[in-house]
């Protein structure tokens, strides 16, 4: 069983720091990569990736799994990704709930999905055989989106938890994603946050999103992770650990990435969140000093 | 109500060709156009793979400037998405593309300085291996050395063209103010990763069929003489110092003759 990740905040690691991350080792829980990033045979991102690990909890994220097509899975991805997990040792990996490939042509979106009886059943059975392929729990994203379906019948709550509890997967709660989403269709996203099943969260997401603005004037989001984390969202996310306790956070930073300075400091911001969430941390913190 | 088909394949169809009606069925809160919406995906994709492109291509980007490239990368896009969730292989087809891209037509140059990019970031990402030491080679017997083929490091990669592509990519890579070139000649590149970093060299003539040859499997023997055929300034002892320099070479495997006790 892999181990779980600290609960403190991480941080999306970018080639472009490598090397202050090897040369200061800055105290930071964890890293996150995109799976598909580290898919070449060696070099340079191998070796990085490797020195890294050797210091620092590892979590990996796919972004080319395409889960909620309804196609197979491409299972030569799914070795490749096994191939990878066996490699670095992972404490988790997480996908999303979108499809992304269409037959062989990838179209490098997380796309969105109808909410149906249809689809669920096509997803955990997905969800499954990934499961089961990796040989450990899978924890799905709640995507951004920017158009929905008039054949949804379910809420996207309750089909991420039907997921959940029908295929025993946790789930990853993107923050970001909850308020972007809720701007884009007018919805609640304090209801969404406190109505979600914070029980199977076993990380949360924050990243930046684009304000632009649709022809009829109404505020448009995009899940860019172009820039810093949006006070809503940092509201927003505050609201997690004062429920749960603290939870492992990552900050997600993958275009106009910044200096490692800027970088760090929104993980303190959401270290600061979590320290200010401890007390719910007690009976962990009383149980590992009872083992030890 | 009847269900579509092929719900996915609408929408994906629909992503990639900008005159599609949108796929049916999608809801935006009332009142808003569901056209912005779905367009916030189009441009996802556009926007996503032709950063994709810009990374891996830069020495191009830079030749032709931010708003032709992200004009030519978009079409490219539209016409060849990507097979595989690897985008670190995308653009593969960007040089074949640049051949047949009209606009791209008074730079002769492009699609061969693409080629380099591509070869660039192949070695970039090849797997690990170690080259043999210099002093390996120096006690093998020449007779030896010629009976015998190469393994060659798998991060080698060759480049042929009419036009001086190390020179112009040189320039372009490490010039804040691009350099004219002064030598307007062909130039064949060879490209290695014997360890951290991806080394660039130009090859002295008859090297590219040298290697080439090795790497089909030849003798060092046939190679020297494939090279010697290709140009008459082909010389082995400058073409094995500069394989041996760029780490390109791992080992040797002894010919069939030595194999077979002769």
């Amino acid at each position: 069983m892999p181990s779980t990740l600290p609960c403190r905040a991480g941080v999306g690691l970018k080639p472009e720091h490598y090397r202050t991350i090897l040369a200061e080792a800055p105290a930071v829980g964890f890293f996150e990569v995109h799976a598909e990033n580290y898919m070449g045979a060696g070099g340079p991102p191998h070796r990085y990736l490797s020195a890294i690990r050797e210091r620092y909890p590892l979590s990996l994220h796919g972004v080319g799994l395409s889960i909620g097509a309804d196609r197979p899975l491409d299972l030569a991805h799914l070795a490749r990704l096994k191939a990878l997990i066996q490699r670095y040792e992972p404490s988790q990996f997480s996908e999303h709930l979108a499809w992304s490939s269409h037959g062989e042509v990838f179209l490098n979106d997380l796309l969105p999905l109808p909410y149906t009886d249809a689809t669920l059943a096509r997803i955990v059975d997905h969800v499954g055989q990934v499961q089961d392929a990796l040989g450990q729990r899978l924890l799905l994203e709640n995507p951004s989106t920017y158009v929905r379906f008039e054949e949804s019948s379910w809420s996207e709550i309750d089909f991420l938890a039907e997921i959940a509890r029908r295929s025993g997967c946790g789930l990853l709660l993107d923050v970001n994603n909850v308020f972007v989403s809720a701007t884009n269709h007018g919805f609640a996203a304090e209801a969404y946050v406190d109505a979600f099943p914070l029980g199977e969260v076993g990380e949360i997401h924050l990243g930046g999103h684009a304000p632009e603005a649709d022809e009829a004037g109404a505020v448009l989001l995009i899940d860019a992770h172009d820039r810093a984390v949006a006070d809503p969202v940092w509201q927003l996310y505050e609201r997690v650990p004062q429920r749960t306790g603290p939870l492992p956070t990552l900050i997600e930073w993958d275009d106009q990435v910044p200096a490692w300075p800027e970088l760090l400091a929104e993980a303190r911001r959401a270290d600061a969140c979590l320290a200010a969430a401890r007390p719910h941390k007690q009976p962990r913190e009383t149980r590992r000093a009872a083992a030890g | 109500m009847p269900q579509l088909a092929d719900p996915q394949g609408g929408f994906a169809a629909a992503l990639l060709d900008h005159a599609a009606a949108l796929p049916p069925g999608l809801v935006a809160p009332s009142g808003w156009p569901v056209e912005r919406r779905f367009r916030v995906y189009r441009n996802n994709v556009l926007a996503g793979l032709g950063s994709a492109l810009e990374l891996r291509f830069p020495v191009v980007r830079r030749l032709v400037g931010e708003a032709f490239f992200r004009a030519m990368a978009r079409d490219f896009v539209l016409a060849a998405p990507p097979r595989s969730p690897l985008l670190l292989h995308y653009g593969e087809g960007l040089p074949a593309f640049i051949e047949g891209f009209a606009p791209a037509a008074e730079l002769p140059y492009l699609a061969d300085v693409a080629r380099l990019e591509n070869a660039w970031w192949r070695a970039y990402h090849a797997a690990e291996a170690r080259p043999i030491e210099p002093a390996a080679l120096a006690v093998t017997e020449p007779a030896t050395l010629l009976m015998a083929s190469a393994q060659l490091h798998p991060s080698l990669q060759l480049v042929t063209s009419p036009h001086p592509i190390v020179a112009i990519w040189a320039t372009n890579t490490q010039d804040e103010t691009v350099r004219p070139i002064t030598a307007w000649t062909a130039q064949d590149a060879l490209v290695s990763r014997p360890g951290a970093a991806v080394e660039l060299r130009s090859l002295p003539p008859g090297g590219y069929r040298f290697l080439a040859a090795l790497l089909a499997g030849a003798s060092f023997a046939a190679a020297a003489e494939a090279a010697q055929a290709a140009s008459a300034q082909f010389d082995l002892a400058c073409n094995l110092k500069g394989m041996l320099e760029a780490g390109a070479l791992v080992g040797i495997r002894p010919g069939a003759e030595l194999e077979a006790g002769s």
